[in-house]
């Protein structure tokens, strides 16, 4: 498939900004359990904006995929079969949740209803968008994913390792940023942020190369044989019906060499998981406010790299029809 | 229930492209229209079409067989393009089957293409909607123009009437017939799509001639024909 810049950074702003808000309040959650320090209003009213700034930054890209974008608003109508309407309807959700969860700890509503226990877990409204927005952001997550997952013609998308990969690259790039959002105003949850990354990150890795070996000994469904319907083991196609471009030849083929390929493979593989790692390691040793900022940004441009990767590895069965020009 | 298709003779299709540009020039000032072309006379021109004709070799030499098979929408019974469309502008019309794209809903996302494993549904670069066969819908349901008028351009332009259309839901339809009695096939029955177009394989016309057909064996002259020959003309040759 051709690797389009608008679905790539939507795939990957929206993942980190989901990350982040989960980031934000498995960070609440854990304080008002006092587990770790507590933090004022505008650390998690900041952190809102950031991660609403990377949602809607996500959803800009997207516009630029389509070729009606006026016409957008259209694209909720389906959602009883399409996992692309289901993103269109939940995206927005997610990002009202985010809004609102950041504009009540700005405003400082967060008087307990309910405490439970010896004055743990004090249930505000904070509390309860938090656990929507947990939902709202899973079922987000879940739908980016299946939007690849469902289309069974591309078998490399086609298995759960995607909405996995979705999922877990999602909530580390997130958490790395949190870790990164610590580090910058200094405060003492880098360490508590890093980890949770570290274990993300490392979840990802399990589900991308579990994929990654997944794809390399995939075998696909459809041959030339069952394309044109000739029962031969030798067919080789002499023309394809005209000799310039076509949408065929543009949107389903990535025009890359395999040595290109493999090129990004191994820099994705390196970028969003071995370097972050070591990064946050070394800076929880020598306490650096810079470092984990670092860890975020390579992370974010390996998952670039990654999401790129991605698409130029999915074969279209389309592509048997397009295997020479004259 | 009715299901259009088209039934496409791959043993008589010379490859002749007529189909395509037939189509073309239907469907660029018809209700599909316009079928943008782009930089038609540069050095990349691009387009957009709903039928192409592509060219296969089957075997090696000096066994080979040229196989031109033309391609464009199969108008799935389980069409997996309608499904995900996400604005509902990608539809199958109830009453014929017809699988068509309301290009004033549709936003050009792209992705009821990737959903098709054939290929056969084309972004038009200016319009940026998605476009695809539409059996020359205006054509085959508009009841102004003769009955043996009310079929697709590429059907009616195709000189060696390679291209059936009609009703494959009727079991006596001309198309029925040709996919029952001449083994017509579906394109990568693996994804079980169904497409409602089927294609009728290549088939050898073969003259089968036995020894004893070119041997008059039961010539009753040679029975009491007692001489030896050596090559020259024998009772055999003989016409009667």
């Amino acid at each position: 498939m051709h690797p389009a810049f608008s679905v790539i950074f939507l795939t990957t702003l929206i993942g980190a900004g989901q990350g982040l808000f989960l980031a934000l309040f498995t960070g609440q959650l854990y304080a008002s359990i006092k587990l770790i320090e507590p933090q004022g209003a505008n650390f998690y009213a900041v952190g809102s904006v950031l991660s609403l700034a990377l949602l809607v930054g996500g959803l800009g890209a997207s516009f630029f995929h389509l070729g009606r974008p006026e016409r957008a608003w259209r694209a909720a109508s389906m959602w009883r079969t399409s996992w692309l309407s289901r993103e269109v309807i939940v995206l927005p959700m997610m990002m009202g949740v985010v809004f609102l969860y950041g504009l009540f700890h700005y405003l400082g509503w967060t008087q307990p209803w309910i405490v439970a226990g010896d004055g743990a877990l004090p249930m505000d409204v904070t509390m309860v968008l938090g656990f929507i927005g947990v939902f709202v952001a899973f079922t987000l997550f879940v739908c980016t994913g299946m939007i690849y997952a469902s289309v069974k013609f591309l078998e490399e998308w086609h298995s759960p390792y995607t909405i996995g990969n979705f999922t877990f690259l999602g909530m580390a790039s997130g958490f790395m940023l949190a870790a990164a959002y610590s580090a910058y105003l200094g405060n003492h949850l880098v360490g508590f942020y890093g980890t949770w990354a570290v274990i993300f990150t490392l979840l990802g890795l399990a589900t991308r190369v579990a994929s990654l070996i997944r794809n390399a000994t995939l075998k696909h469904k459809s041959t030339l044989q069952t394309a044109i319907g000739v029962r031969h083991r030798k067919i080789v196609q002499k023309s394809q019906g005209f000799t310039a471009s076509s949408f065929n030849t543009r949107e389903f083929f990535h025009h890359q060499s395999p040595e290109f390929l493999k090129l990004v493979r191994i820099g994705f593989l390196v970028l969003v998981f071995p370097v972050p790692l070591f990064l946050i390691g070394i800076s929880y040793v020598l306490e650096s406010p810079t470092l984990p900022i670092a860890a975020f940004v390579i992370q974010y441009l390996g998952l670039l790299a990654e999401r790129w990767y991605f698409f130029a590895e999915a074969n279209h069965p389309q592509n048997l029809y397009y295997q020479s020009i004259a | 229930m009715t299901q259009l298709a088209l039934v496409i003779d791959l043993n008589v299709c010379v490859g002749c492209h007529a189909c395509v540009t037939s189509c073309k020039q239907w469907n660029a000032s018809g209700w599909a229209g316009p079928m943008v072309d782009e930089n038609p006379y540069g050095a990349d021109p691009t387009g957009t079409f709903f039928n192409r004709v592509q060219t296969f070799e089957v075997g090696s030499y000096p066994a080979t067989e040229t196989v031109h098979f033309p391609k464009s929408c199969l108008h799935c019974e389980e069409p997996p393009c309608v499904p995900v469309c996400p604005t509902g502008a990608s539809y199958k019309r109830e009453d014929n089957g017809v699988v068509l794209v309301d290009y004033d809903k549709c936003i050009g996302c792209k992705y009821c293409s990737w959903a098709c494993p054939y290929g056969v549904r084309e972004l038009d670069e200016q319009q940026q909607v998605m476009k695809k066969c539409t059996l020359c819908i205006d054509r085959i349901t508009d009841q102004s123009l003769p009955e043996k008028e009310r079929q697709p351009a590429c059907v009616l332009a195709c000189p060696t009437n390679a291209r059936l259309f009609g009703d494959v839901h009727d079991p006596d339809s001309e198309v029925s017939v040709a996919i029952r009695e001449r083994g017509g096939y579906a394109l990568m029955p693996e994804w079980g799509t169904k497409p409602a177009n089927h294609y009728l394989p290549r088939q050898k016309t073969r003259m089968h001639i036995s020894e004893d057909e070119l041997q008059r064996a039961d010539n009753p002259l040679t029975k009491e024909d007692i001489t030896v020959y050596t090559g020259e003309e024998t009772l055999d040759d003989v016409t009667w």
